[in-house]
């Protein structure tokens, strides 16, 4: 019972992480743009939707209040400053990301003090429901996860059946073809770039009740995002599925069950720093076994 | 050539040696030489432990810019050898304080040349395990897998309780060295300028050297240099491992310039700082990272003691020397005329 | 690289903080404005702030200048800022730093250069036991007794067993230590999360397997409030009580968790409630000047003033003789907002530990109410092996 138990830990996990990485893969992917800002728009979505929920305590209006910041601030980054870097060195699409994360983190924090926020939990979501004899969930977990799954649902509708999601997987492959066939290709790039800043701030909404909302909350996840865009390969929303929920996975399953593996074939305090620091390391292992296996990523080339 | 009188081709030869350009780095570097004559002239004393910390960086930012600038590779974990080599000897010096030894084999000591060289090698092998796996690889897993390493080998450090952890590593006292008393700051500074002098001009000798030339091939275009028979994988690794050296020195001129280690020298963060520089100086160029490391600390130390919103006012400033400059700082100085960097 | 030297000196000059009466004091605050050290180091420097302001701008009599200073939670930039204050402004008493790690690089330089430093929060074991300096007190508490005081709660409130939590870096093992060193009973578990972990469900299953009495957790800043809030979500919160030391739940986080705190058991050296005279005089004057409530850490950096304000009173404000100073500073003569207070033999404090709670007042509000002491006149674990 424990074993499912956790097993709804790792996948609920997972698809937090995915939300974070579907948008930064379709913005490394497609547009071949190192992103170090995307913690911040998951900051922005995060900040934006407590602000909504304390002024007016409509979830709803949190919820949409939270994405639609974070997109807009995605199209204002977008035009303002990556639109100039496409041509110009990964190098200083780092730079330029970098200074960006440090203007908005700074001035959130100059905007709205240094102490966390408080937001509140949706009351329908709270609470916990039993799914099976032994086995008790968080109702929001199961919602976190039914959305997700239904996220990532309407993502490959959109990227397989819809004009749109073609450009986007044209724009994936052959970026200069697809700019010479007459497609707008600017256009494209700034919708892409706002729909990957949706996600992230999406994902900053619906971590808000069980995080802590403060300046800097997007460093953390970030990294991990960057992790699983790897993993499943760039430009690839169903290799982010794939990858977030392994990722999840093998983090959860780690801190789980490691400290008891490692109890068992050495002494105490040994056993639990050995333990802890694998649980660590858990994903950036998985992430290097998986380059060194397979370089471009599990599913890359197939978005 | 026969035409011209001995005065005019002497006037030709001193005219292409003593350029504006190189004209200015004569006086660049007279000034370093003198400046702590000069702090004690100002009475601003605390500019040569800044001017130090400065030069420690530019040390760490050029052997990143041997493998980012030139070799075209981009890493997030070069970090873990400054970090490296910043711990070997604190390990070092806190054996030798409790007379102790490093996994009951190796004897701790408190020789700035040994600890130094000790750092410089552990940086080495650090770059060769790490480089050795990585350069399979090359683009964006490329960068993820540098990361991935270096994030191990923080966490590693943070857990490590003996070694002080998260807490960081005190070193009563720095390192010594004979007929030289490193612990006066002045002197401490005059060292890390010869250290700084000798990896410029390695690297130097690096960039310009037929070793240089295939690395810079490489970045450039893989396939035609491997047409040519060059096998990459070699040459790539060989400048890795040359600048996990120099990082190690850096890290081991930091520590004791601190005489305190702690696992926030290998985040991913500090990769981050260093590639700034890089970066911000012009990749690719000898004297980019020296300019990147001066202005990044410059301008955190400067802003930092006026407001608590430095960082705001850091970010405006760096995007917009990314978006205003194409290549970096340097670009600027190369607009001198003179001999091509 | 002539231009950067130039600007270098230039600056160094002109940076130079304004000059005030030529006999005022300076004190140098070095803490953690920005970077991941939240709001820490600004409830510090306003509560050492309010007292200076309280006094007219003197501290013990003596006109006083503050170099208040940012070092980012960086060891390497607190050094630099310190090496600055000790030459170019010629600061003689330092305070301010708000993590152990930083305070490592910083507080040999400071102590090195014939200064004193006063400690408003960190109070890591290196300088309490082997590593004592005469020139180095703490006003906050050491680290260790801090997580101490949770151990000897969870013995009184009768818990056979409990689950520990930390976060696995050097702060995280010594609250485990600080706790398992009073608590008497069964330690039903460990476990050690990351630094940048943002979600606790596995252990969550693994306490809930386990089966404790009591749970017992350190995590610091967002992480606390991350584990509160997914406690209360897991359905844990009603069922298996936590205890935890002052660190994790403070009146700022719990203003950000609201009702996932409930009846979690604290123990702190402080508490807005105390009704002691200072302590009250210092509630009102903070509620005047600030906007949010005031926490252990702003009544830690105006217990700092005071004490290095009766220090300077000792020595009516001349302080080129440091082992005056540091004798008037031993006196402890001053009223602590925590009632009683001096200093031990390893010059860390010797104070009461008190036992709150998280609870619901008449008017529907949250407040972390007193309920007790737990530990008397408590110093260190490190004392005895401190001999200057």
């Amino acid at each position: 019972m424990i074993v499912l138990e956790q097993i709804l830990n790792g996948v609920q996990f997972g698809v937090t992480l995915f939300l974070m990485s579907a948008g930064l893969t379709l913005i490394f992917g497609i547009m071949g743009v190192i992103n170090l800002a995307h913690g911040s728009l998951y900051m922005i979505g995060a900040y934006a939707a407590a602000l909504v929920a304390a002024h007016t305590g409509s979830v709803g209006l949190a919820l949409l209040g939270g994405i639609a910041t974070a997109a807009v601030g995605g199209i204002a980054i977008e035009f303002i400053v990556v639109r100039r870097l496409y041509e110009r060195d990964h190098l200083d699409q780092v730079l330029a990301t970098f200074a960006l994360t440090l203007i908005i983190n700074q001035g959130a924090s100059m905007l709205f003090g240094r102490q966390p926020l408080f937001v509140s939990m949706p009351a329908a979501l709270s609470g916990s429901v039993t799914l099976l004899p032994g086995l008790i969930y968080p109702v929001y977990r199961l919602a976190v996860i039914v959305l997700g799954l239904s996220v990532a649902a309407g993502l490959f509708l959109l990227i397989h059946y819809t004009r749109v999601g073609m450009l986007v997987r044209a724009g994936a492959t052959h970026r200069q073809m697809v700019r010479a066939l007459g497609v707008r290709v600017g256009r494209l790039y700034t919708m892409v770039f706002g729909l990957g800043a949706l996600l992230a701030g999406l994902a900053g909404v619906v971590a808000g009740p069980i995080t802590s909302v403060q300046v800097g909350m997007g460093e953390q996840i970030l990294i991990l995002a960057f992790v699983v865009v790897v993993i499943g390969g760039l430009g690839s929303v169903r290799g982010a599925l794939f990858g977030a929920l392994a990722a999840g996975l093998v983090d959860t399953m780690s801190r789980a069950f490691l400290p008891m593996l490692f109890r068992r074939l050495m002494d105490g305090p040994n056993a639990d720093a050995l333990a802890s620091g694998m649980s660590s390391i858990s994903i950036y292992l998985l992430m290097a076994l998986v380059l060194l296996a397979r370089p471009q990523g599990l599913l890359a080339g197939k978005p | 050539m026969t035409s011209d009188s001995l005065e005019t081709r002497i006037a030709k030869r001193m005219s292409s040696i003593l350029t504006p350009r190189s004209g200015t780095m004569l006086v660049g570097g007279a000034m370093l030489a003198a400046l702590p004559a000069l702090v004690a002239a100002f009475n601003v004393p605390s500019v040569v432990g800044l001017a130090t910390q400065i030069l420690i960086y530019a040390i760490a930012a050029m052997s990143l810019n041997l493998v980012l600038g030139y070799g075209g590779m981009i890493t997030f974990g070069h970090a873990a050898f400054f970090g490296l080599g910043g711990y070997t000897v604190g390990i070092l010096y806190q054996h030798s304080a409790d007379s102790s030894a490093f996994l009951g084999l190796i004897a701790g000591t408190d020789s700035l040349v040994v600890a130094v060289a000790a750092a410089m090698l552990v940086g080495a092998i650090g770059a060769a395990v790490i480089g050795g796996l990585s350069l399979r690889t090359s683009g964006v897993p490329f960068i993820m897998i540098t990361l991935a390493f270096a994030q191990m080998v923080f966490f590693l450090f943070v857990s490590l309780k003996a070694y002080g952890g998260d807490d960081g590593l005190m070193m009563r006292r720095r390192d010594v060295l004979p007929f030289f008393n490193a612990r006066d700051d002045t002197n401490y500074y005059y060292l890390c300028l010869g250290a700084a002098a000798c990896w410029f001009a390695l690297t130097a000798c690096i960039v310009r050297s037929r070793f240089g030339f295939v690395l810079a091939g490489l970045r450039q275009n893989e396939r035609r240099m491997a047409a040519v028979g060059v096998a990459p994988y070699r040459y790539r690794l060989a400048a890795f491992i040359i600048a996990g050296a120099g990082a190690g020195l850096a890290g081991a001129l930091m520590a004791n310039y601190l005489r305190f280690v702690s696992p926030d020298m290998m985040h991913w963060t500090k990769s981050g700082e260093l590639m700034m520089m890089v970066i911000l100086g012009g990749a690719s160029t000898l004297i980019g990272p020296l300019l990147g490391a001066a202005v990044m600390v410059l301008l955190e130390t400067l802003l930092a003691a006026q407001t608590e919103n430095w960082q705001f006012y850091l970010g405006c400033i760096l995007l917009a020397i990314v978006m205003l400059t194409r290549k970096g700082l340097a670009a600027l100085f190369s607009r001198l005329p003179g001999i091509r960097s | 690289m002539n231009v950067a030297a130039g600007t270098l000196l230039l600056a160094q000059i002109g940076v130079a903080a304004p000059a005030l009466a030529q006999d005022a004091v300076k004190i140098g605050l070095i803490t953690s404005l920005s970077g991941s050290g939240g709001y820490l180091g600004q409830d510090i420097r306003d509560g050492f702030q309010l007292a200076i302001d309280m006094g007219g701008g003197k501290l013990g009599g003596v006109p006083v200048q503050v170099i208040v200073e940012d070092d980012g939670a960086k060891p390497g930039q607190a050094k630099q800022i310190a090496d600055r204050l000790l030459k170019n402004e010629k600061v003689r008493i330092f305070t301010g730093i708000v993590f152990s790690n930083v305070a490592g690089a910083t507080v040999p330089d400071v102590l090195d250069a014939g200064a004193i430093y006063v400690s408003p929060n960190a109070g890591p074991s290196t300088f309490a036991g082997k590593g004592c300096q005469p020139n180095y007190f703490v006003v906050s508490w050491q680290n260790d007794s801090l997580h101490e005081s949770a151990g000897q709660l969870a013995n009184e409130l009768g818990y056979k067993s409990v689950y520990l939590v930390a976060a696995n870096y050097q702060a995280g093992k010594d609250a485990l230590e600080g706790f398992k060193r009073f608590y008497k009973g069964k330690v039903a578990g460990e476990s050690f999360t990351r630094l940048d972990q943002t979600d606790f469900a596995a252990e969550f299953a693994l306490i809930r397997a386990a089966n404790p009495e009591a749970v017992f957790q350190f995590e610091p800043g967002g992480l606390g409030i991350a584990f509160l809030r997914q406690y209360e979500q897991a359905g844990l919160k009603d069922k298996i009580p936590m205890v935890v030391s002052s660190a994790s739940l403070d009146a700022t986080i719990l203003t950000v968790v609201g009702e996932a705190a409930l009846g979690v058991n604290v123990t702190s050296h402080w508490n807005i409630d105390f009704d002691n005279p200072a302590n009250k005089t210092f509630v009102a004057a903070w509620d005047k000047a600030q906007h949010r409530p005031p926490t252990a850490y702003a009544s830690q950096g105006y217990d700092t003033a005071l004490a290095i304000g009766a220090a300077l009173k000792g020595v009516g404000g001349k302080i080129s003789d440091l082992n005056a100073l540091r004798e008037a500073m031993l006196k402890a003569d001053f009223q602590s907002t925590r009632g009683a207070f001096r200093f031990g033999p390893n010059q860390h404090p010797v104070q009461d530990w008190w036992a709150l709670k998280a609870e619901k007042s008449g008017d529907g509000k949250l407040a972390l109410n007193t309920k007790g002491k737990i530990l008397s006149n408590h110093g260190d674990a490190y004392a005895k092996d401190c001999k200057f």
